[in-house]
């Protein structure tokens, strides 16, 4: 099964530079994705699965940035524990992501998502 | 009545800090008092705008701003803060004025290089606006003196610049009561946000039902700070003057529209101004943060501004949510609870290598003057743009985060040609120095030296990890605080930014 949805992913702050400089990627990824059960095949959709999968979720887009797309590999810059940093902002469609539930938040076609690393200096 | 134009510092030093002090509930004097000639001449061109008037103006000659750091923002800020005609402004800063200063801190000057920041800046502003009363705070903001500091004050400006200060002035503002307008800087980015205007009292205003109530403040934000690693200043990241300046001109923007039109004054119910008109999005519960993103290679974008709706005050926030009143209080801060050091310095696992891996940039020089090391191989870790200024002799430019990236596609790949170590050379050093490391000089030492000292040790063990100390034969040592100890200890002269 191969659906996917387009989607917008922004970085900023100094973010981009983990993400081969570019501050605007637009991307296409699964629109369903499934857990991977017992950690041991690494391939997606591996086998088969009594569900269809689950819609995608912030929390599989960072994942999915990360294997394809980070640059560097400094991605504790970016990850940590396999969340977002501390020190990250998340924005959906320029909103906080507290207002669309973090995480959990499933991604729509056309969503914006921007990451931004808050600054401190001056 | 406060009189503004005789410099002394104005009486209202200890007032309590939960009895709003902003001269906006106080419609009997200073509100309606007419403005003197040489008044209504330097404010004219701002009094006619709409919305502003004789009554706004009133506003900003009694209100009083207290502007946290003379630098990058601070400048700007306060140029237009006294530009307006606010009353009373005092500017908290610590350090001197230097040299590398001056791109962007244009409230200084090169003939005040050395003097302290606060009154090199508050020559500028009076000489530039002698009508408001400026008032010099020579020192850096600290969890002992940040309440007296702040508490004479209707509005601050954050313009420091590292995290610890930051949690520490919006903790200080949530307490006091105080509107924050905070930016910040570094490189080619910027950001800016109201918080905690109007300011609501700590644990009050949680939100309900999916409502937000009360503004957030600076934790509500920004819970948690980044690791101290991830976290640029300007010293090491470099900054662009305009990128900055913008920030700060936009605080001032900010703070003035805020105590023009006593944004930041609570409604209340017996009809003060300020309150919410039906209708009328003012973006202070939900405040917008401000992005600027600026490109050294192509003129401004679409996506060069971006304005980001954030969330109200938090229930879970430590400093505003619910509870909060039991852990954070006023006497708790100056006593060092929390200790915001040590919320910003989570533990980053930087290496630190045993001595005998390491060498200081004197003892490499005098060694390298005796010719004890002849043939070696020296890699200089810092950014190209650092490098280009200047370098050891013979040194080969590998940035940091070039070697880490090499580094990795190598551990990854594996080693190329015989399976040694030294099979990793043509992947991760640059092919200037690969002729010599072949026919002979497969155990050439590697010496690896950065800005600072850190990134070098950190390079000094990916290269082992790799196995190109070939099994011990190679030395590779790190040159002990970079080219920070070369200028030090051997070349005074060396241009080191
Ligand atoms: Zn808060």
């Amino acid at each position: 099964m191969s659906l996917t949805i387009p989607i917008t992913v922004d970085f900023s702050g100094g973010l981009e530079m983990l993400f081969s400089n570019k501050r605007r990627h637009s991307l296409s990824i699964p629109a369903l994705f499934t857990e991977e059960k017992d950690g041991k095949g690494e391939g997606e959709g591996e086998g088969e699965e009594e569900d269809k999968g689950k819609p995608v979720t912030i929390a599989f887009l960072v994942d999915y940035l990360c294997k394809n797309f980070m640059k560097d590999p400094r991605s504790d810059l970016f990850v940590l524990d396999g969340h977002i940093r501390p020190g990250i902002l998340v924005l959906i469609n320029e909103a906080d992501w507290e207002l669309e539930g973090e995480e959990t938040y499933e991604i729509q076609a056309g969503d914006n998502i921007l990451f931004v690393s808050t600054l401190h200096g001056g | 009545m406060q009189n503004r134009n005789n410099n002394t510092i104005y009486q209202n030093g200890g007032t309590s800090s939960f009895s709003p002090s902003n001269g906006i509930n106080n419609n009997s004097n200073p509100l309606s008092r007419s403005l003197t000639d040489e008044e209504f001449d330097r404010y004219s061109r701002q009094m006619i705008v709409p919305g502003m008037g004789k009554e706004g103006q009133l506003r900003l000659l009694t209100s009083r701003v207290l502007i946290i750091g003379a630098g990058g923002l601070g400048c700007p800020a306060a140029q237009y803060i006294a530009g307006a005609g606010i009353g009373t402004i005092g500017i908290v800063d610590g350090d001197v004025v230097e040299p590398s200063n001056l791109h962007r801190q244009v409230g200084h000057a090169t003939s005040r290089i050395g003097t302290p920041k606060v009154t090199s800046l508050i020559t500028h502003l009076s000489a530039l606006n002698p009508l408001p009363t400026y008032i010099p705070h020579p020192c850096h903001i600290t969890p002992d003196n940040a309440a007296d500091l702040i508490a004479p004050y209707d509005l601050v400006l954050d313009c420091t610049d590292n995290p610890a200060t930051r949690y520490l002035i919006s903790d200080v503002c949530v307490l006091l009561r105080k509107p924050l307008v905070s930016a910040a800087s570094v490189q080619k980015s910027g950001q800016l946000v109201v918080l905690n205007c109007p300011a609501t009292p700590q644990g009050e205003g949680l939100p309900e039902g999916g409502k937000y109530n009360a503004a957030p403040c600076y934790r509500c934000c920004f819970k948690q700070p980044p690791p101290a690693a991830a976290a640029l200043s300007c010293g090491e990241a470099g900054i662009m003057g305009p990128v900055v300046g913008l920030m700060g001109v936009a605080q001032a923007g900010e703070a003035v529209k805020i105590l023009a039109s006593g944004l930041h004054a609570i409604p209340s119910s017996d009809g003060a101004t300020g309150q919410e008109e039906p209708g009328r999005e003012r973006n202070l519960r939900q405040p917008t943060l401000l992005i600027y993103s600026y490109d050294l290679d192509a003129a401004v974008g679409p996506y060069a501004f971006r304005a980001l709706k954030m969330a109200g005050r938090k229930k879970s926030c430590f400093a505003c949510g619910e509870g909060s009143r039991a852990r954070l209080t006023l006497g708790g801060i100056k006593k060092g609870e929390p200790d915001y050091v040590q919320f910003c310095s989570a533990p980053t696992a930087r290496v630190t290598l045993p001595v005998e891996e390491r060498i200081t940039a004197a003892a490499y020089h005098e060694a390298r003057e005796r010719g004890e090391i002849a043939e070696h191989v020296l890699i200089d870790t810092r950014e190209r743009e650092h490098f280009s200024f200047g370098s050891i002799d013979g040194a080969v430019n590998v940035p940091f985060g070039k070697l880490l990236m090499a580094a990795a596609v190598a551990s990854r790949e594996g080693a190329s040609g015989n399976g040694n170590g030294n099979g990793f050379v043509e992947k991760i050093l640059p092919e200037e120095v690969r002729g010599k490391m072949v026919d002979g000089g497969e155990d050439l030492p590697i010496y690896v030296v950065c800005r600072r000292g850190l990134d070098s040790q950190e390079a000094v063990e990916k290269l082992r990890g790799l196995g190109m100390d070939n099994g011990g034969r190679r030395k590779i040592l790190d040159i002990m605080g970079g080219m920070k100890a070369w200028k030090e200890e051997v070349d005074p002269s060396f241009p080191f930014i």
